[in-house]
């Protein structure tokens, strides 16, 4: 297992650049996982660590070794495609076995090798069965098989779930997280599934369009997005975004929002004059008449133990979570108050993130762009 | 089937499935009666041949093969008479006809030489087609269309259209009359067809096969010979028989530039009529034998012929 770090990797197709200096350091053991829109670059960055895509521009040291040049056989590495690439015609056996024969190793070893596997990964009864008569999930497992049958320096998994029914894909992410957990394997693992990605990494990297937006673990990223971008992109349903204007001073605690003033974490830099947004999480949203901040309820979804209510503001429509047993009607006036603790303000023109009290206590890391 | 009783909107009626069933039995019989006629002329007497109205009912005879594989020279009855008695049923059957066999007929040579050229054209089309496919699915080509196009054009014009060219340039490099020219000449006509059929095959192949298998540890050479031919065996063998039946059939070629050593079964049956009168059963027999090799291997090949024609429809 090894530590990748990639430094101002880039990749252009053409014109189009795919990848734009990228920065970001996978700790040994770590489960890393890359999340963006499709088209945003992920893959490609995934691609490029692999061997598969050679970069235009950056370095990828694996274990302390560059490798960007290196070819894919060379890196000793492990990946798992979206749609698995089991041979069709081999067995599960000689599917998972496959990495090994090319080492040369002895066919007893491999046939041992192969058997603790599939006993790691609970498909040893599927062992000589031909590949296409398996269920997606036991496909998956196959596939895992076969990349850590090498116990290669880490592996790379580009969307492995996404073809799976919803049902098999919740059971799978719990089995790759509790197979991580065992054999603390680096892993790169690229998706669009922000459950995917919440529930399974110690680290997020979030891509848009080539560019790292932000790096950090699945809390920080949540609660304190370095963009507006991340806001929304993460959270379902994503962050409210509040219009505002005017400039912030550094230990500023209150802006006024629609005609009502709102307490906010204390602002750690001075902002020159500019538009703004405030940015809320729907389940830091109450309902309160007293406060000055209105709005008419627009329509609900029920959820069980949640519901989530539309409110149409004089902004547009702002989303809250709140608890199933209150009691709505459309077209009901009601006041809004937010968790003042838990706020984000952005510039609406950069979509940045103001510092504010709430990145008081992070250690995020700063992801550098070029 | 539980739903016995209702009514599929996509499953063929009972009438239909009858209607197409009467209208395949009836193609089969118009394509298998000519087959069938010169497999039975092949067991006729030459006499039964000419026979008018034709006979269906007739005694079988094996005196077309006997005069198919030699050549015999009549003599006086006087002369067989002095001779022992004879060695086998075709020594017999000849002395009847006031013959003795001379010698075996070119026959065989020329059926052997039919299956070196046509299976040695064959593999190198099916070889080569296979690696140029391979490089075009998969690597950015310069021009890759319009190489393409090429390769398919060398099939605008009907190959005999080129005969005089490739007839003289041969005489200039010594190739008339052997058996590397023409697998050559094979060669190079099939490749064009192989291209295009396997370039198809191969592109259906997911590239991630190669991809993981590079990754694990395999040189790309390792990875297509491990993972991507052994997916393409299906349009590999469509593609071998339809390179095959071409060399196989391939008459005009042969006729203009083999005459001797390297002559083909295609242009040598026609001569048999020459010998003695016309001997049809001997051509009759000589058509069916040379009709065995090519049916052996469709035979064997069936069911990937059968799926790469259809493939595309019933692939995935």
């Amino acid at each position: 297992m090894a530590e990748i770090r990639v430094q101002n990797l880039r990749k252009a197709f053409g014109d189009f650049v795919a990848v734009q200096d990228s920065n970001f350091v996978v700790e040994d053991g770590e489960f890393f996982v890359m999340l963006g829109p499709s088209g945003c670059g992920k893959t490609t960055t995934l691609r490029m660590i692999a061997g598969l895509e050679l970069p235009t521009g950056g370095q990828i040291l694996l274990g302390g070794e560059d490798v960007t040049m290196l070819r894919a056989r060379e890196r000793d590495i492990a990946f798992v495609f979206q749609l698995f690439a089991l041979y069709p015609h081999m067995n599960v056996r000689k599917n998972i076995g496959f990495p090994l024969l090319a080492q040369g190793m002895p066919s007893a070893e491999i046939r041992a090798r192969v058997e603790e596997t599939a006993k790691l990964l609970r498909i040893d009864h599927l062992l000589d069965r031909s590949v296409s008569g398996l269920a997606g999930g036991d496909r998956q497992r196959v596939a895992l098989g076969r990349a850590i049958v090498r116990r290669p320096k880490c592996f790379l998994m580009d969307e492995p779930l996404g073809t799976l029914d919803t049902e098999f894909r919740d059971l799978m992410v719990h089995e790759l997280r509790e197979l991580h957990n065992r054999i603390h394997a680096t892993t790169v693992y690229v998706t669009h599934d922000q459950m995917e990605a919440m529930s399974m990494a110690d680290k997020i990297a979030v891509m848009k369009h080539g560019v790292i937006e932000q790096f950090g673990t699945p809390r920080e990223i949540y609660d304190r997005p370095a963009t507006m971008f991340v806001a929304d992109f993460i959270g379902s349903p994503p962050m409210n975004f509040l219009k505002f204007g005017g400039g912030l001073a550094k230990g500023a605690r209150e802006i006024v929002v629609q005609g009502a003033k709102v307490a906010v974490p204390e602002v750690r830099e001075d902002i020159a004059p500019a538009d703004m947004a405030l940015g809320i999480r729907p389940e830091h949203i109450r309902f309160d008449d007293a406060s000055k901040l209105r709005g008419a309820i627009y329509g609900t979804e029920y959820l069980g133990t949640t519901q989530i209510v539309a409110v149409e503001t004089a902004d547009g429509i702002i989303k809250a979570r709140v608890p199933a047993e209150i009691r709505l009607n459309a077209g009901d006036h009601v006041g809004l108050t937010l968790n003042s603790a838990r706020l984000s303000l952005f510039e609406r023109g950069s979509g940045r993130a103001v510092r504010t009290s709430i990145h008081d206590t992070a250690s995020e890391r700063r992801v550098r762009h070029g | 089937m539980s739903l016995t009783t209702a009514h599929s909107v996509v499953a063929p009626s009972a009438n239909s499935k009858r209607f197409a069933g009467a209208i395949i039995i009836a193609y089969a019989l118009i394509s298998i009666v000519p087959l069938l006629w010169i497999f039975a002329t092949s067991f006729k007497t030459p006499p039964d041949s000419i026979a008018y109205p034709p006979k269906i009912v007739f005694q079988p005879s094996i005196e077309g093969y006997c005069n198919l594989f030699t050549t015999r020279t009549r003599q006086t009855s006087e002369y067989i008479n002095s001779l022992g008695p004879a060695t086998g049923f075709c020594d017999e059957t000849v002395r009847k006809r006031n013959m003795v066999i001379a010698g075996p007929s070119n026959f065989l040579p020329r059926f052997v030489n039919s299956l070196i050229i046509a299976f040695g054209s064959t593999f190198c089309a099916v070889f080569l087609g296979t690696l140029s496919a391979y490089g075009f699915s998969r690597f950015k080509v310069p021009l890759a269309d319009d190489l393409l196009f090429f390769i398919l054009s060398t099939r605008f014009m009907p190959p005999i259209a080129v005969a005089i060219p490739i007839y003289l340039m041969y005489r200039e490099l010594g190739l008339s009359d052997t058996a590397l020219g023409m697998i050559l000449l094979y060669t190079a006509v099939n490749v064009s067809l192989a291209v295009w059929l396997l370039k198809g095959f191969i592109d259906e192949i997911p590239r991630e096969y190669e991809e993981a298998a590079m990754i694990d540890g395999y040189t790309r050479l390792q990875a297509f010979w491990r993972t991507v031919l052994p997916q393409a065996t299906t349009g590999i063998a469509a593609t071998a028989i339809f390179c095959l039946i071409f060399a196989w059939n391939e008459y005009a070629f042969a006729a203009l530039l083999t005459s001797g050593t390297a002559q083909t079964a295609p242009p040598f049956i026609p001569t048999i009529i020459g010998e003695g009168g016309q001997d049809w059963p001997a051509v009759a027999a000589g058509t069916t034998i040379f009709l065995v090799p090519i049916l052996v291997f469709t035979i064997l090949l069936r069911k990937q012929l059968l799926r790469g024609i259809t493939f595309g429809a019933v692939r995935k």
